[in-house]
């Protein structure tokens, strides 16, 4: 069923990474990206293994949770994994028919499957400990600065969080009008691609018209409501900063120079530098 | 000519460990011709019961025989049963898409492999039946009104000749006038057609005058099935269950409470007026 | 005091065709004038296209009038500079209950329109928690509104105008797309409302029965008012409410077909206990 989608989903709980104000956990990720870029060998990443292993115990999010999220990805990494072991020249290992997999090859699939599955995992902690309210909200705030060259910073910040209230709501709707026209005869099912992106036809006009009606009706609900963009709002839920948010801006910079300094040693096996 | 479900099961959910139970145990016979009202409310299984009458949901347990067949068997046409077994969902009007009245209406025809002929001839059968003048055939499905909009989709479904009717709550977000066109509409086209016609409906009032029987839901199961006066005998059961039987129910027997005997399982505003009135002359 | 007086409101829309030209004007209000005051339940039947709907936008200043005046508590909506003042005075309640929840989590919902108003901080939280319980959903906080049931979604938009610390609500048909049960909660909250914070009350429906606890009643047809007074009064008038194809309760309705039997009754009754009292039983 489509309303089973559960990547970037909110995972209820109380823990330290929950309660972390969500710009800290904002910068927290896109600095632990970055971290992952920045070592060339695999001690590196066993620092970023480490820290997200940390993270993840502390976020008490279960770890089957996080990697059913994964599941949407598994394809791309499948085909991140091929194409490196398919196309990087260098020593050779085996060769079969007009394939050609080398010692390069192999270490760059293994390298780019785990900067790919850290860096995911990494930001599903971000989404599943910070309601997406919440993380609109630091977005808002940590964007901030950009409201001086005129980007519409709160406008982005509300249309992220009405779409994402209202994701679920269309996923459900797509699945009645589909099953509504598969009642009236259509087949989504089979056909060649031309055939089958016809037969969408039937799903994505109601689908369009739908999605207008309710954002004219928001719109009007909101308007109702007094909204009337940024200007003169309060917040109910202030973002502020604690003491736990300063430690842990002070751990991420300490786990930035480990990957930094522990990333330039590399380990020689198999007659290449790891 | 009959759907039979036989111990039909369906758990949502079922391989987590909060699964739904949406039809439990589930046995019902719909004949031939008969006009059934399927009650319950939000949640109480009966839509997702009259999807699986036509095939789009399959049960978790149980048997569906359409016609003596099995729907599950490997070999079982769906398509056809699809066009046999008419399903009109709730709000249909959401599913038209065409640019006018008459093409949209020809989209479950055509989807048959019908010859265009067969197609547009069915069609406006189908416009003509839910009571669509010609005049309305080359607008656009979206500048109609919301009952008008309803009976074109309705006649989207009807244009595959389906020998079984199934309306998920047709009358859901209609004024009253609306509602009784769209409900003496439907009783009529029944009565000219023969077809089977099961009225989806949370509302006892709304179907009461209209069918033959009334099936009533409760969390996945069966909990009434019988003529309309027999199952509003029940009236105080279902409103434990979040049901009301007819606001006539209620009257007889708040008349008859009162020390005068009436028939309480008059269905309808005139036979009660006929039966107090016989009443209040026996007392004289 | 009157909350909301309209006087001679006319509003009229230009119909287009494809390609723009003008198609004909409709009249969806035609010379209305109404004076409703503070702490009533008004309520307004009539057909979907009578114009019902069109009115209450103009309540909230959503709609301007295309000819005559219609005062919020004593301000002008034509006037731009009321509009926020009008709108957080007298709140409204829509149809579609999935369509007018913003926030992700019920509180932060209710909370929107407080937050919009320039209300504090703690203030907000306050407005919340007292307007969540007032409608019964406060163990609901913390929820995310998809999780919720018609009726659940539609006492948090109340809940959400309530916020707002409205002297008016307009209800705009919001139970037309509930169940029994989540029409019975919907208007138990609405009434609630009104008999205990005295908040006026305007609902706007075309079920009879919620009704029947109205201080007034305007039917409304092709723009105009068709009749008005006590739901009594105007639930008299059976023939006229048939001729306008509305509903009647069905008691009123077999009293209605017993008088016409020759039994004697009075007009108007609304209950069965009425008419079994009317019958001398």
């Amino acid at each position: 069923m489509l309303r089973d989608i559960t990547l970037g989903q909110y995972y209820q709980s109380d823990s330290v990474i929950h309660r972390l104000d969500p710009r800290v956990k904002l910068l927290g990720t896109v600095a632990f990206v970055v971290s992952l870029f920045l070592s060339d060998y695999f001690l590196g990443y066993l620092v970023a293994i480490l820290f997200l292993a940390i993270c993840v115990e502390l976020s008490t999010v279960p770890f089957k949770f996080i990697v059913k999220g994964m599941k949407t990805i598994v394809f791309l990494l499948i085909i991140t994994v091929v194409c490196n072991l398919l196309f990087t020249t260098g020593t050779t290992v085996v060769s079969f028919w007009k394939v050609t997999i080398t010692v390069e090859g192999i270490r760059m699939a293994f390298m780019m499957a785990l900067r790919l599955s850290l860096l995911i995992l990494g930001s599903s902690i971000m989404t599943l400990t910070t309601t997406p309210n919440n993380l609109t909200d630091g977005m808002e705030s940590v964007m901030s600065p950009l409201k001086k060259i005129r980007v519409p910073v709160h406008e982005i910040s509300m249309m992220m969080s009405i779409a994402l209230r209202f994701i679920p709501i269309l996923l459900e709707e797509t699945d009645k009008i589909m099953k509504a026209q598969i009642a009236r005869g259509a087949d989504f099912e089979t056909g060649g691609l031309i055939k089958r992106a016809k037969a969408l036809i039937p799903l994505l006009v109601p689908l369009f018209i739908s999605a207008f009606r309710r954002a004219n009706d928001l719109a009007l609900a909101m308007e109702a409501r007094c909204y009337r963009g940024g200007e003169h709002r309060t917040k109910m839920k202030p973002l502020k900063y604690r003491k736990r948010d300063g430690i842990a801006y002070g751990i991420l910079v300490i786990y930035i120079a480990a990957v930094i300094i522990v990333g330039k040693f590399g380990i020689p096996v198999g007659g290449f530098v790891w | 000519m009959s759907i039979i479900l036989d111990h039909v099961s369906y758990v949502y959910d079922a391989d987590t460990n909060m699964p739904v139970k949406a039809l439990d145990d589930v046995n019902l016979v719909i004949n031939d011709g008969e006009f059934i009202g399927l009650i319950g409310h939000t949640g109480s299984g009966k839509s997702t019961l009259v999807q699986h009458l036509n095939g789009l949901m399959k049960a978790t347990s149980g048997t569906i025989y359409y016609n003596g067949e099995d729907i599950y068997d490997n070999d079982y046409n769906k398509k056809e049963l699809r066009s046999k077994v008419g399903l009109v969902f709730q709000y249909p009007e959401h599913q038209l898409f065409e640019v006018d009245v008459f093409t949209d209406v020809c989209f479950g025809p055509k989807n048959l492999g019908w010859d265009d002929k067969k197609v547009q001839l069915k069609a406006y059968e189908a416009l003509k039946m839910v009571g669509i003048e010609d005049e309305y055939f080359y607008q656009s499905p979206f500048d109609l009104s919301g009952g008008q909009k309803r009976r074109v989709a309705i006649a989207g479904v009807l244009a595959m000749s389906p020998e079984v009717l199934v309306l998920d709550e047709p009358t859901a977000g209609l004024d009253p006038k609306g509602r009784d066109e769209l409900l003496n509409k439907i009783s009529e086209l029944r009565r000219t057609t023969g077809m089977t016609v099961v009225l989806v409906s949370h509302s006892m009032e709304d179907v009461a005058n209209y069918v033959d029987r009334i099936v009533v839901m409760n969390k996945g199961r069966i909990m009434y099935d019988d003529v309309p006066s027999e199952v509003f005998k029940n009236y105080k059961e279902l409103e434990e269950v979040g049901l009301a039987a007819p606001q006539v129910t209620y009257i007889m027997h708040a008349l008859n409470d009162a020390g005068l005997k009436v028939d309480c399982d008059v269905t309808t505003i005139n036979e009660a007026a006929n039966e107090i009135v016989k009443a209040l002359k026996g007392r004289k | 005091m009157s909350i909301v007086k309209a006087k001679d409101l006319t509003f009229e829309y230009i119909r287009r065709d494809e390609e723009g030209n003008v198609d004909g004007i409709t009249t969806a209000i035609d010379n209305v004038s109404l004076d409703i005051k503070e702490g009533q339940f008004i309520a307004i039947l009539g057909h979907n296209g009578s114009g019902k709907s069109t009115f209450a936008k103009h309540i909230n200043a959503i709609l301007h009038p295309t000819e005559g005046t219609v005062w919020v508590d004593g301000m002008d909506t034509s006037d731009d500079a009321n509009v926020w003042n009008i709108r957080h005075e007298a709140g409204m309640v829509f149809q579609n209950p999935d369509n007018q929840i913003i926030g992700q989590v019920v509180e932060e919902d209710v909370g929107f329109g407080p937050e919009n108003m320039g209300v504090p901080t703690e203030e907000i939280w306050q407005r919340v928690e007292e307007s969540l319980k007032a409608v019964g959903m406060y163990e609901y906080r913390k929820k995310s509104p998809n999780r919720l049931s018609g009726g659940q979604k539609q006492r948090v938009s109340i809940a959400g105008v309530l916020a707002m610390h409205p002297k008016c609500i307009v209800f705009d048909e919001p139970t037309a797309m509930l169940d029994p049960n989540g029409r019975k909660e919907v208007i138990r909250a609405a009434r609630a409302l009104n008999d205990v914070e005295g908040i006026t009350v305007i609902l706007i429906t075309h079920y009879m029965e919620e009704i029947i606890h109205a201080d007034k009643v305007f039917v409304m047809d092709k723009g105009k008012i068709a009749m008005e007074g006590t739901p009594r009064e105007v639930f008299s008038k059976v023939d006229e409410l048939k001729a306008l194809r509305l509903d009647v309760p069905q008691v009123t309705l077999l009293a209605y077909e017993l008088k016409k039997r020759g039994v004697n009754l009075p007009d108007g009754i609304l209950t069965k206990e009425e008419l079994v009292k009317a019958l001398g039983l």
